[in-house]
């Protein structure tokens, strides 16, 4: 047996161990968890069920509102089915805004700003998991602090930056606020994802002989992958949602983001034209929804990832 | 390992040529010397946007030097995004505001003076008053052209029903007699003459209080302004506290809401009467049950009569635009009588030229246009706007100081106190 197999073999066996002990800690926890069900159970499921419910609410509220036509918004007992269901709402949304030139704008800016802000921030975040230096400190201490910054306090030296750099009114000057306003966020959710995938796994495959590059894309990256796609997805619903930026630096029609878009409908004093205004904001949240339906798995598996600490 | 490099590489080409595919050209001033001006709009209402709209395609149309290029704008965060786009030389060249928002660009020198730019038939056709509104230290940075009264909205069945007199223009209800109409329409705890939708009470109190002789805001010989609260300005807002609180003639709960959450109420004859802006007779027209007999009626007079103070919408011109005098010629083009008819009826508003305001499709009882246009000669600037200071004042000390009042929170004297000592330390951090 070759030192570098005994090693392999070392780590193996206290993997082996550890996971033994966990196995009996587990066990060891089992009578306590059972003794929960019963009226406890059915009370945390009710718990649950109340918070679905408050979640789900305003959503709901805003498809039923989307399909009554005017008379019925403006009733004094409204009802949660419409009485009288319609599609003149989508009809007039469609009609008044350009919502898919919107929706594809929308698509493009926070597409580009999720990958890009990956692609930068998993490197990094690799870093500042595996060497800590003191670089690595203040640049977390950094990305605290970036968080405390107002939009309002930024926007104007911001705007100018980009004006000198010809990228006001440009998708690819938005993407650029969107990557850089992501990009602590991003980083700080990805050290934590890096952190819990076990450094003895990258050592025990430089062991076997694989090169940093190789340990990086068949060992690291498959484990983060799920980490990385929380990230993405955290990334793109901010640049989907995100409205002043958008307002401020896009001017001319054909550019406009849905956020923006969606504030047509709205006139001064909170009036608003209540109807295409739930239609259109529905078919809004509709990609997060899809998005988070097909990929919900692993987004739960990241979480999970990033919560826990090795 | 190649393939994935090659791959990265594609995705990155691709970002690049995506990046810079969607990158914006620019110029004001095409190759033929062809001028174009942006002007962003806030119109909304498909009515309104359809107005719009129409008149920049004729403007087009009829002037190939000079095309006027429509830009969608929003009423939201409208104040923040114009000053962004001041500090970085990139505002429209002519904007729609409202007058209450103008008084920070126009001292910040974010706007053109249109005094020498306009033509003398568009400043002859818009009363003084609406001209002050948009005037600050003797210079004009915006044209007023549309503005609402704030009108009583009324379930017509329900006062015929009940016997009492119906106010017009000529014969308004003073605040006194309101009071008691309000309280003989009430019946039950669910039954309200009135629901004061007081979301943003300064405005309306405000606004409403100059009825009643009440300024609130006196200006003295050097400029400096010092905040007053006298016998007139008391009489609007004991009126709506004594409703609520002594009468029960008005509904406690619509003292938070916003103007169209109320409609729901008084479709189902909650209440009798809803204190609204003019426009919302639109929301009115759509929403109403059918057969629901609804009528505009005047607001209550004071010692001053009917006066009461509107903040208009407005076009301006930015001082960085290099071509004021073409925006201001689309200004005079945009707001022409017959233009301005078009506009008004898109918006349900008002407009401040006195040609348009004689046009007759302003002038039918239908939807009571009629009640609306009698209201117009007494509309005076909205009494703060031009008070620098004032949102800070509104924000900090007016609004939770009203909001406690009309709920029966704290008295007339804490009021007072509150209004104007805590309101006058406010203003003199910005008139030092």
């Amino acid at each position: 047996m070759t030192s570098r197999t005994r090693r392999t073999s070392r780590t193996s066996t206290s993997r082996t161990s550890t996971s033994r002990t966990s196995t009996s800690r587990t066990s060891a926890v089992r009578p306590r968890r059972s003794r929960t069900s019963g009226p406890a159970r059915a009370g945390q499921y009710l718990a649950l069920l109340a918070y679905l419910v408050f979640l789900a609410f305003p959503f709901l509220w805003l498809i039923s509102t989307s399909f009554k036509p005017a008379r019925e918004l403006g009733s004094l007992h409204p009802t949660w089915v419409p009485e009288d269901p319609t599609l003149a709402n989508y009809r007039q949304a469609f009609d008044e805004q350009p919502l898919l030139e919107a929706a594809g704008n929308s698509l493009i800016a926070a597409l580009s700003a999720a990958v890009v802000a990956v692609v930068i921030a998993t490197p990094m975040a690799y870093v500042m998991a595996r060497h800590r230096t003191l670089l690595a400190r203040a640049a977390t201490g950094w990305v605290v602090v970036s968080q405390a910054f107002p939009f309002v306090l930024v926007i104007i030296p911001l705007f100018l930056v980009l004006k000198n750099l010809h990228l006001i009114n440009s998708l690819p000057g938005l993407i650029m606020v969107y990557v850089v306003w992501a990009l602590p966020f991003a980083l700080w959710m990805l050290v934590g994802y890096v952190r819990a995938v076990p450094a003895e796994l990258e050592e025990a495959a430089a062991v076997d002989g694989a090169s940093r590059l190789r340990t990086l894309v068949s060992v690291t990256a498959p484990l983060l992958a799920p980490g990385i796609v929380a990230t993405a997805l955290f990334a793109f619903i901010t640049a989907w949602n995100e409205f002043f930026f958008a307002l401020v630096l896009l001017k001319t029609p054909e550019k406009q983001t849905l956020p923006v878009v969606l504030t047509h409908f709205i006139g001064a004093e909170g009036t608003a034209d209540l109807g295409p205004l739930a239609a259109a904001a529905f078919l809004a949240t509709l990609p997060s929804l899809v998005v988070f339906a097909v990929i919900q798995k692993r987004i739960t598996g990241g979480m999970l990832a990033g919560a826990v600490k090795s | 390992m190649g393939a994935r490099v090659r791959a990265l590489g594609a995705v990155a080409a691709a970002l690049v040529l995506l990046l810079s595919a969607c990158s914006d050209g620019g110029g004001d001033r095409d190759s033929g010397g062809r001028i174009t001006l942006r002007f962003q709009s806030l119109a909304w209402q498909q009515e309104s946007v359809e107005a719009n709209k129409e008149l920049v395609e004729e403007w087009n149309a009829t002037h190939p030097d000079v095309r006027v290029e429509y830009v969608q704008g929003s009423w939201t965060s409208i104040h923040d995004q114009l000053l962004t786009s001041f500090e970085g030389g990139e505002a429209p060249d002519i904007i729609h505001d409202a007058s209450d928002d103008l008084a920070d660009f126009a001292y910040g020198g974010y706007l053109a003076d249109l005094g020498k730019l306009l033509p003398g038939r568009l400043k002859a056709d818009i009363p003084r008053a609406s001209w002050e509104t948009a005037t600050f230290g003797g210079k004009v940075y915006g044209v007023p052209f549309l503005q609402e009264p704030r009108v009583l909205i009324a379930n017509a069945t329900w006062l015929r029903e009940s016997g009492v007199r119906i106010p017009t223009p000529q014969k308004p209800w003073s605040w006194a007699e309101f009071r008691s109409v309000t309280k003989e329409l009430s019946s039950g705890k669910d039954k309200f003459g009135v629901a004061w939708p007081l979301k943003e009470p300064v405005s309306a109190t405000l606004n409403l209080s100059l009825s009643a002789g009440g300024q609130l805001f006196h200006r003295d010989a050097d400029g400096k302004v010092d905040i007053r609260f006298d016998e007139g300005d008391e009489v609007v807002p004991r009126t709506v506290h004594d409703q609520v609180n002594v009468d029960g003639s008005a509904s406690g709960s619509t003292l938070g809401m916003g103007g169209s959450d109320t409609l729901p109420g008084f479709f189902g004859g909650k209440y009798a009467m809803v204190p609204l802006g003019f426009s919302y007779r639109q929301q009115i027209v759509q929403q109403a049950p059918k057969g629901f007999d609804w009528q505009v009626l005047p607001a209550p007079a004071g010692r001053d009569g009917l006066a009461q103070g509107v903040s208009p919408q407005t076009l301006s011109v930015a001082e960085d635009s290099p071509h004021k005098k073409e925006a201001a010629a689309f200004i005079d083009f945009f707001l022409r009588p017959a233009n301005m008819v078009r506009l008004a009826r898109g918006d349900w508003m008002l407009p401040t030229g006195t040609t348009a305001l004689k046009d007759p499709a302003l002038r039918t009882r239908r939807h009571d246009w009629a009640t609306g246009t009698a209201l117009a000669k007494y509309l005076r600037p909205a009494p703060a706007q031009s008070v620098r200071g004032y949102p800070e004042w509104m924000d900090k000390i007016a609004t939770p100081a009203l909001q406690e009042y009309y709920s029966g929170a704290i008295g007339m004297d804490e009021l007072r106190d509150r209004l104007v000592k805590d309101g006058n330390l406010v203003l003199k951090r910005y008139q030092r």
